[in-house]
């Protein structure tokens, strides 16, 4: 007798002293539901995700956490994707989605069949989902910020933008603009759309360059850096601030300049990994834990001081990249 | 050997019955908890719109022609039901209405222009697309409430959407292929001459067979934007395929007046769940496309067999 009540007193210590994480989800599955796997980023994500949930299913944190990515990318294909993942019994599911309201009747079955769906990058408009959102209008502003600094009498800016209609071009830009208004000494005399790719990027800073006066420095998306600074280095100019977006080849010319003249520059954009993040926020939900509804995910920034360290650790025509762990998720959740 | 084989005409209206009761065994295997009420319900309730595309489609077909621009016309009506008719729904009724009749003059010009269908319908594709975009601009609107508790009423014992299917394909069955006046619309795609000898109008029933091909188009996308409850310019680009590959499947041919409206909606099925069916067995979407093709190839392949059996008689 004696002794049963002090194992069952240790037992019970054990459970305590376990964490809590691994006490509740262990018999947990959730499933990664992506619209697209057509470029790096989205190939980067989804080796994040396999990377970071396979240790996390070796561990016991979760029983499975499975990736599908749909043939095309389509709202109506996610949202019969969505619902077949309801009827494989997973307990929660985490989205890229193809578009931000056309999945909302299908998550919301989701939601009503007592599923935890978390929302990602593509983010859904269900107020029953969570939404882990980039603030992209930030990631804007930050790049005026930074110039003002490096420049303090202002001057000419050219801006490259991403692919016209796009909620997320629209949301760098209005930071821009808004940075712009802060420090009125800068002045936009330039836009062109680089779509996010570095040809297309160069042939447009290319054709826009004779029409331009001096330029002080380019604001940019990610992705345009290399071929702006190609397209400078074709007409002659001299080479101005160009803010990058974390591709390999971006930080690699950025290192050759940094190594020959000593070139000052930052870089900024979002890590693919942000699909880690969601999924430890969705393993926290289903853990019991408080999360508000709405996050916000910093973006992955590197300086002329870490610059060494993070190309190393960029895959050549890959993107930094930050995997998150279930202490940093949980800062993020907390709101620090 | 003949006298023990069902009649290839028997065969060939069984086959999407037939594909359909393979699909649903399969899936039984693989997830059995998906064979229920609530199973069925996720599985076919967007299986509604694409059968719906599917007759609209069917229409066209059965006059011997094609429409290209079904898909880029579902996401239009969407949009208009996520936009108008949710805020101003005179105007919205009046869009719709207007939509059909464009379906309608297209398929006059179609007919007093002797034009290619594929053209013509091409064309149109991005003229809907254009509206839709300009409706639209990026993805939003709110689809009425109650389109979208119509679509997800919880019938007793058999789910919402196999009863609309059912109903669907009995309606158009007895209107296309029982009724006289069925009789006479799938003449003018099969053998034109022959009923314009009779003193049929050609043009009368081009406008007709189009103009009901707007109106299962029109429901098709109300019945969309009520399951999604919002939507988007390019929501349904893909029913332009699928509805083809659903009129096929179920027993349809691209030469006029062959067709089987319980064949197509029954396709439609066979085709929304081959969606399912593979997701279940975690093929990797790369080879989905690939296995959705050769569903389609198998169930063809089967329909040449039972062509060649008719042909030995």
């Amino acid at each position: 007798m004696k002794i049963a009540r002090l194992l069952l007193a240790s037992a019970t210590l054990g459970l305590l002293a376990a964490p809590q994480a691994l006490a509740d989800t262990a018999d947990k599955k959730i499933a990664l539901s992506n619209n697209y796997a057509g470029n790096s980023w989205r190939q980067a994500m989804l080796k994040s995700w396999q990377k970071v949930t396979s240790q996390a299913v070796a561990d016991k944190v979760v029983a499975a956490a499975d990736a599908f990515t749909t043939a095309e990318n389509q709202a109506t294909e996610q949202a019969a994707q969505i619902q077949n993942l309801v009827l494989q019994g997973y307990d929660a599911i985490v989205v890229n989605a193809a578009s931000p309201t056309a999945l909302n009747g299908a998550v919301k079955e989701a939601c009503d069949a007592g599923i935890v769906v978390v929302s990602f990058d593509g983010i859904v408009t269900e107020p029953c989902a969570w939404r882990i959102a980039v603030d992209f209008k930030k990631m804007g502003s930050d790049q005026l910020d930074y110039l003002a600094e490096r420049l303090p009498d202002g001057g000419n800016l050219l801006e490259i933008r991403g692919l016209a209609g796009v909620s997320v071009d629209e949301e760098i830009h209005s930071g821009i603009v808004a940075g712009v208004a802060k420090h009125p000494k800068f002045k936009v005399v330039g836009s062109v759309n680089g779509d996010w790719a570095q040809t297309v990027a160069q042939k447009a800073v290319a054709g826009i360059l004779p029409s331009l006066p001096e330029i002080a420095a380019v604001v940019t998306q990610g992705g345009d850096g290399y071929g702006a600074a190609e397209a400078f280095k074709a007409a002659g100019r001299p080479t101005p601030i160009i803010i990058m977006g974390n591709r390999h080849d971006e930080l690699t010319w950025w290192k050759q300049q940094k190594d020959a003249n000593g070139y000052e520059t930052m870089s900024v954009s979002i890590a693919p990994g942000v699909s880690t993040l969601a999924f430890w926020v969705a393993q926290q939900i289903l853990d019991g834990q408080d999360v508000p509804k709405d996050l916000v995910v910093p973006f992955l920034r590197i300086d002329q001081d870490n610059l060494e360290a993070s190309l190393e650790a960029t895959e050549p025509g890959g993107v930094a990249n930050k995997e998150y762990t279930l202490d940093e998720a949980k800062a993020v959740v907390a709101g620090k | 050997m003949n006298a023990l084989m069902p009649s290839p005409r028997l065969v060939r209206a069984a086959l999407p019955a037939l594909s359909l009761a393979a699909l649903l065994v399969a899936i039984w295997f693989v997830q059995p908890r998906a064979i229920s009420y609530f199973g069925f319900n996720l599985m076919l309730n967007l299986a509604m719109p694409i059968a719906f595309a599917t007759i609209a489609q069917l229409c066209v077909i059965t006059v011997n022609d094609l429409d290209l621009s079904i898909g880029a016309f579902v996401s239009f009506v969407a949009c208009v039901g996520a936009t108008w008719l949710n805020a101003t729904p005179l105007l919205g009724v009046a869009v719709l209405l207007g939509a059909v009749v464009v379906y309608a003059l297209v398929g006059a010009l179609i007919h007093l222009r002797n034009l290619p269908s594929i053209v013509v319908t091409l064309g149109m594709s991005f003229f809907w697309l254009g509206c839709s975009v300009l409706l639209l601009p990026s993805p939003g609107g709110s689809a009425p409430a109650w389109l979208a508790a119509l679509v997800k009423v919880r019938t007793p014992l058999v789910p919402f959407a196999i009863l609309v299917s059912a109903a669907l394909a009995l309606v158009v069955h007895v209107g296309l292929m029982r009724s006289a006046w069925g009789a006479i619309l799938r003449g003018a795609g099969g053998n034109p001459v022959a009923v314009a000898r009779a003193g049929w109008s050609l043009l009368r029933t081009k406008v007709t067979m189009f103009a009901l091909a707007g109106f299962f188009g029109v429901l098709s996308g109300l019945s969309l934007v009520g399951l999604t409850t919002s939507a988007d310019a390019n929501i349904a680009i893909r029913y332009t395929l699928l509805s083809i590959a659903g009129v096929i499947l179920g027993g349809g041919e691209f030469v006029g007046g062959r067709v089987s409206p319980v064949g197509a909606v029954l396709g439609a099925m066979t085709l929304t769940l081959a969606g399912s069916l593979l997701s279940f067995l975690r093929i990797s979407p790369d080879w989905q496309i690939g296995a959705q093709g050769a569903i389609l190839i198998v169930v063809l392949a089967l329909r040449a067999l039972v062509n060649r059996l008719e042909r030995r008689r």
